[in-house]
């Protein structure tokens, strides 16, 4: 299977090419909003740290800056700091050149003497990018160069019964075509772990899954906190999910069969090929945030209660199995697979269906939270702002 | 029309596919029958017996949690009456 992408110096390929318009941290976040907004072809992102932090969480922060620079979907980066920040435009910039031969720029607000000032010449620097973006052709790039990112979010009890099975054909389905799947949201496999576990290709990756579980819950403890407190979340015990266990039951069944080949930390790049997973929140805009720091190309993204999210530079298809959601949310939901909790639609059928959604995307087909220009993002911290 | 789905024979609840009212027979897909002692809401599990305080609670074959009071059967089965279990991760290591 093949799908017409962009293909990128570091022989990964993008489904989109977009200029993003990055701020080092929250003080050049303003001006990147207005920099994109005035350029066609450009996005960007709304960044709230960057400074004032310890270094685990600036070490988190710069994890995904970078990934989001490098992320095969971006032709092109614009970096708006604003001087006396962690780790400063220049700096950044640096750090991304050494990382891709994508064009960078950067400004610094204190630098230029204000933001009209950096925005007058970010907006000459973010045209110049998207006018060599498009003159860029899409080429034909094996399916194998798909690193799709599953997600869920809002889950209730027809996630785990119906769209994340569906979402798990999908994955099996691109793993046997040589592409990668990355499951994130480790909160969400406790008390599923032991199950999620016995996918592991061998033993280190097992125990490593199981690791990360236990250290989730002691770096909460240590501070004093249980994850079952906010999990399961409000909604999705109304939905029928009574507890984490039962939430995490289900939501591992969106990965799908096949070994896992690779288990990552937070917004890490995979090094290889097939069924992958990372540890990150739950919190659904934050793991997708990570995943496509990570490098995911496209985000699946199961819902039961509805959930509107979208990313800058990452296509986000929201299918969900609750008739009752979709019909009522319908602008915010891609693909309806109500028709497997009906006895209308198999699981088979519908990894069919998902597999034919998402090479649509691949190929440049808008999803819903795309065309709204939605651009969430929330970047996971350690502890405290300082 | 079935009422309700049983996603594996160890389990002890059902997940309603539309809301059932006190009294109503419930279909289950997978197995059976079960006349249904209060209102539940779509999408929320039935119990398929008597579950006792402290006994564990069954979905995808798979512990969920445990009863924190007696639920009756063709009850309500909610975080009002089960909640999680720690994890015993140590002896998961292999």
């Amino acid at each position: 299977m093949n799908f017409f992408g962009y293909k990128r110096s570091d022989g990964r390929a993008g489904i989109r090419n977009h200029v993003l318009i990055l701020p080092t941290c929250a003080c050049g976040s303003e001006s990147a909003r207005i920099v994109a907004s005035q350029v066609r072809g450009a996005v960007n992102i709304i960044f709230n740290t960057g400074c004032s932090d310890v270094q685990a969480n600036t070490d988190m922060s710069q994890k995904i800056l970078t990934g989001f620079a490098c992320n095969p979907n971006v032709f092109g980066v614009v970096i708006i700091g604003l001087g006396c920040e962690t780790v400063p435009h220049a700096k950044l910039r640096e750090k991304i050149q050494s990382m891709t031969r994508k064009p960078v720029v950067s400004f610094g607000i204190q630098e230029e003497g204000g933001t009209l000032k950096t925005i007058e010449k970010a907006v000459r620097a973010a045209r110049d990018l998207a006018a060599e973006a498009s003159l860029q052709q899409k080429e034909l790039c094996d399916i194998s160069e798909l690193l799709l990112g599953i997600e869920c979010g809002g889950s209730d009890a027809t996630s785990g019964i119906a769209s994340n099975p569906a979402v798990g054909e999908l994955s099996d389905k691109l793993v046997d075509l040589g592409a990668s799947t990355l499951m994130s949201e480790s909160i969400e496999w406790i008390g599923g772990e032991h199950v999620l576990a016995k996918r592991a290709a061998t033993p280190e990756l097992h125990n490593k899954i199981i690791k990360i579980c236990a250290d989730y819950e002691a770096h909460l403890k240590a501070a004093g906190q249980d994850c079952r407190a906010g999990q399961p979340t409000p909604g999705n015990k109304f939905g029928g999910l009574s507890t984490i266990d039962e939430k995490s039951l289900g939501c591992i069944r969106k990965g799908g069969t096949r070994p896992i080949v690779e288990v990552l930390k937070q917004a890490e790049r995979p090094t290889k090929r097939g069924a992958i997973v990372m540890d990150t929140a739950g919190y659904d805009i934050s793991s997708v945030t990570s995943m496509v720091a990570a490098g995911c190309n496209a985000i699946i993204f199961t819902t039961g209660r509805g959930t509107p999210t979208g990313n800058a530079i990452v296509p986000v298809l929201k299918v969900t199995a609750n008739a009752q959601t979709f019909s009522w949310m319908e602008d915010n939901i891609d693909v309806d697979l109500s028709g497997i909790i009906a006895g209308e639609l198999t699981i088979a059928d519908a990894g069919n269906l998902l597999l034919k959604k998402i090479h649509d995307v691949c190929n440049g087909r808008l999803t819903k939270a795309e065309a709204y220009g939605f651009s969430d993002i929330a970047v996971d911290h350690v502890c405290r702002f300082v | 029309m079935t009422n309700a789905i049983l996603l594996d024979v160890k389990d002890n609840v059902a997940t309603c596919t539309t809301a059932a009212n006190k009294g109503d027979a419930i279909k289950i897909l997978g197995g059976g029958e079960i006349i249904c002692v209060e209102d539940i809401p779509i999408w929320h599990k039935v119990a398929l017996k008597k579950i006792s305080r402290g006994e564990k609670i069954f979905k995808y074959g798979e512990i969920i949690g445990e009863a924190s009071i007696d639920i009756a059967a063709g009850g309500w089965v909610s975080h009002e009456n089960i909640f999680s279990v720690p994890r015993d991760y140590e002896s998961e290591m292999i």
